[in-house]
């Protein structure tokens, strides 16, 4: 019987540590660890060109995370996309007519929305829509328009 | 020659179908015996799971070691080398965590269970279990197929988690990738459907492998040489199984 | 095709030996008699029931009155001689673990080895596994005991001791033997009846002493252990002086 509880302890450890591992991966590793809480609101914004932005990227400001992107859509009528992010409810304050960008961290890394502080004494607030957004910076495009601006200055 | 290859074709769908049949078999017994003969299985998933932990953890930390060393060699000639968490991890879990560990399971616990069920063949264990009006296949092998299908996303769980240990320590602690870079990375890249692909793939891995293995057990020619061929090739069909299996996954994975 | 014409009656509460030369399909018949194979011709009939027409799960109601004693014992590995004992009663019963100790205490006593319980089988002698096995056939209490070559390999004295539990289970249970070997002295010592079986049919069978004195050639080269007769000392070959003279074959 001493042999069926030590072979009983070890293989409940044995699950717990898988386990324990699944548990991690899909927190630690995924960033589901930096769910938001259940209050946060909801903003949306439209642009242009969201670049390669995707759902669950980080909305910072000043650098630091305070909410991840739900959904990227695009608008059939208007012909632009939607972006809808949720915002942590800690972050409550946040001027209405603040600025969203969608920047791209490091040469290759992903992309994100930066948020730039506005003026307004009201605040967002859940179903706000941002009016000042600014679109993707799209590699290809700079490059096109620096090949053409440096262009048409030498044949001035 | 054609009338070779013809019958060699035959033989294999013979055998492949019934194989399945085999399956649906150990698939019948299981509800059963996992609800009446639980501790039939902890046993078995102490034998394939639990010891086979150490083997799991060593490779696993080194397999991430390497992935930290090659990812920061080539990522940092692009500026990149915060990326290395990132890249450790999806190859971890989509790929290497799986994979990887269904290879050692086989070599480890796979061989285990064909040697054991082959020896129990033929030393007529099995046979007298049969004259005891006990059935062999739910008594014996059941509880060795289902421990092998719990033990395997586990380890391979276990796998991933010391491998990105292994690939923190190397990028992070050695070469000096930044600490909050290393994780930052990681979070943001690492989608939750990553890791269900990671764990389908365990589950379906530890399926092919536990089936094989005991299959070949079974099925051994029951004398010491026919023991040693069916546990080696059980190995061999479990790494050709689990390399193809591991191919389609990814390819459906990648068309969803 | 193994036998062609065989009959072999097995009489409830004797011991029945089936003898015979090796090769001739002995353990075919044990498989066939338990039906761990089916007969493509022909019938086994216990107790006046045919065994090849039994669904599964009756064949394993048959199958708990019998006990079967394989060469090796066949020993679970992975279980101590208690556990193997207490195997059967563990599976097919849910008696109390008082209960199954003490029936599984009785069945090692009456083999001698109940002072080798906490012992594991690799631990054992051929002869100690053969007793236990013997111990683990009898403690569902079957009806009939079948026994696989249980005098092979086996020291002088553990042999004797093997043939006396033979004769004494038998007896005192009042259960049916069958035993198959090819050990002509121990088998005239504990059988009732013997069937000598040969180039897939009977050769002879009645009482151990009848077939010392049979005329059948066969009978009298397989009881007398003589080198060739019916049973050729030579394997079916090419003429030897065409063999030698490398001719065979063109």
């Amino acid at each position: 019987m001493q042999q069926t509880r030590s072979v009983e302890i070890g293989t409940g450890l044995f699950i717990f540590l898988g386990l324990a591992a699944v548990f991690f991966l899909s927190t630690r590793a995924t960033g589901l660890s930096s769910q938001l809480d259940a209050n946060a609101y909801e903003v949306t914004g439209r642009f242009d060109n969201v670049g390669s932005l995707k759902e669950r990227a980080p909305v910072s400001m000043s650098g630091v995370t305070i909410g991840r992107v739900t959904s990227v859509e695009f608008d059939p009528k208007r012909l632009d996309a939607i972006v809808r992010f949720k915002i942590d409810s800690k972050y409550s304050e946040i001027p209405d007519d603040s600025d969203a960008s969608i920047l791209t961290s490091g040469l290759l890394g992903s992309q994100y929305i930066g948020l730039q502080a506005g003026g307004s004494d009201t605040y967002l607030k859940q179903g706000s829509e941002l009016q000042f957004t600014q679109s993707a910076l799209v590699l290809e495009q700079m490059i096109s328009k620096y090949l053409f601006s440096g262009g048409t200055k030498k044949s001035e | 020659m054609i009338r070779d290859l013809y019958y060699s074709l035959i033989g294999f769908l013979r055998t492949f179908g019934a194989l399945q049949f085999f399956f649906l078999r150990l698939l019948a017994g299981s509800p059963s015996i996992l609800v009446n003969r639980f501790s039939l299985v902890v046993q078995q998933i102490f034998n394939t799971g639990a010891l086979s932990l150490v083997i799991i953890m060593v490779s696993g930390f080194f397999v991430g070691g390497v992935l930290g060393l090659q990812g920061y060699d080539s990522l940092v000639k692009f500026n990149a080398a915060d990326s290395v968490g990132a890249v450790a991890a999806l190859s971890l879990v989509k790929e290497l965590g799986p994979v990887v560990t269904a290879l050692l399971f086989a070599g480890r616990a796979g061989t285990a269970l064909s040697s054991e069920i082959g020896l129990m063949k033929a030393t007529d264990q099995l046979s007298a279990m049969e004259m005891m009006a006990i059935n062999p296949i739910n008594r014996v092998l059941v509880p060795r197929f289902l421990g092998g299908v719990i033990s395997m996303p586990m380890l391979a769980a276990v796998f991933s988690m010391v491998g990105l240990l292994g690939a923190y320590v190397v990028s992070v602690v050695l070469l000096g990738v930044d600490f909050g870079a290393f994780w930052e990375q990681m979070q943001v890249n690492v989608e939750p459907g990553d890791i269900r692909e990671g764990i389908i793939k365990s589950i379906v891995f530890g399926i092919i492998a536990s089936l094989l293995a005991v299959w070949e057990g079974y099925h051994a020619v029951p004398t010491a040489e026919g023991v040693g061929r069916a546990t080696t090739r059980s190995v061999v069909k479990t790494a050709i199984a689990v390399l193809i299996f591991d191919f389609m996954i990814t390819a459906i994975f990648l068309n969803s | 095709m193994i036998f062609k014409n065989l009959n072999v009656n097995i009489m409830r509460g004797q011991v029945t030996a089936i003898m015979g030369p090796s090769g001739t399909g002995k353990t075919t018949l044990l498989r066939l008699i338990t039906r761990q194979l089916l007969p493509d011709k022909g019938v086994i009939l216990i107790d006046g029931q045919d065994i090849s027409q039994l669904s599964t799960k009756e064949l394993y109601q048959l199958r708990k009155r019998f006990g079967m004693l394989f060469q090796n014992g066949a020993l679970l590995t992975d279980l101590n001689v208690f556990e193997n004992v207490a195997f059967p009663l563990r599976e097919h019963t849910d008696l109390p673990d008082r209960l199954i100790r003490h029936i599984v205490l009785t069945k090692l006593h009456a083999v001698g080895l109940r002072g080798a319980a906490d012992m594991m089988p690799e631990e054992l002698s051929g002869g100690m596994a053969r007793r236990v096995a013997l111990a683990r056939a009898m403690v569902m209490d079957p009806e009939i005991i079948i026994y696989d070559e249980p005098f092979v390999g086996l020291d002088p004295i553990s042999m004797g001791v093997i043939v006396r539990l033979v004769r004494r289970m038998n007896d005192a249970l009042g259960i049916s033997s069958i035993v198959v070997s090819h050990d002509v002295q121990e088998i005239n010592t504990v059988a009732d009846c013997s069937y000598l079986i040969s180039d897939g049919h009977v050769a002879a069978f009645g009482r151990p002493d009848e077939l010392h004195k049979a005329q059948s050639e066969i009978v009298r080269q397989f009881m007398h252990g003589m080198a060739d007769g019916p049973v050729p000392f030579h394997f079916a070959a090419p003429d030897y002086t065409e063999q030698l003279l490398g001719r065979d074959g063109g």
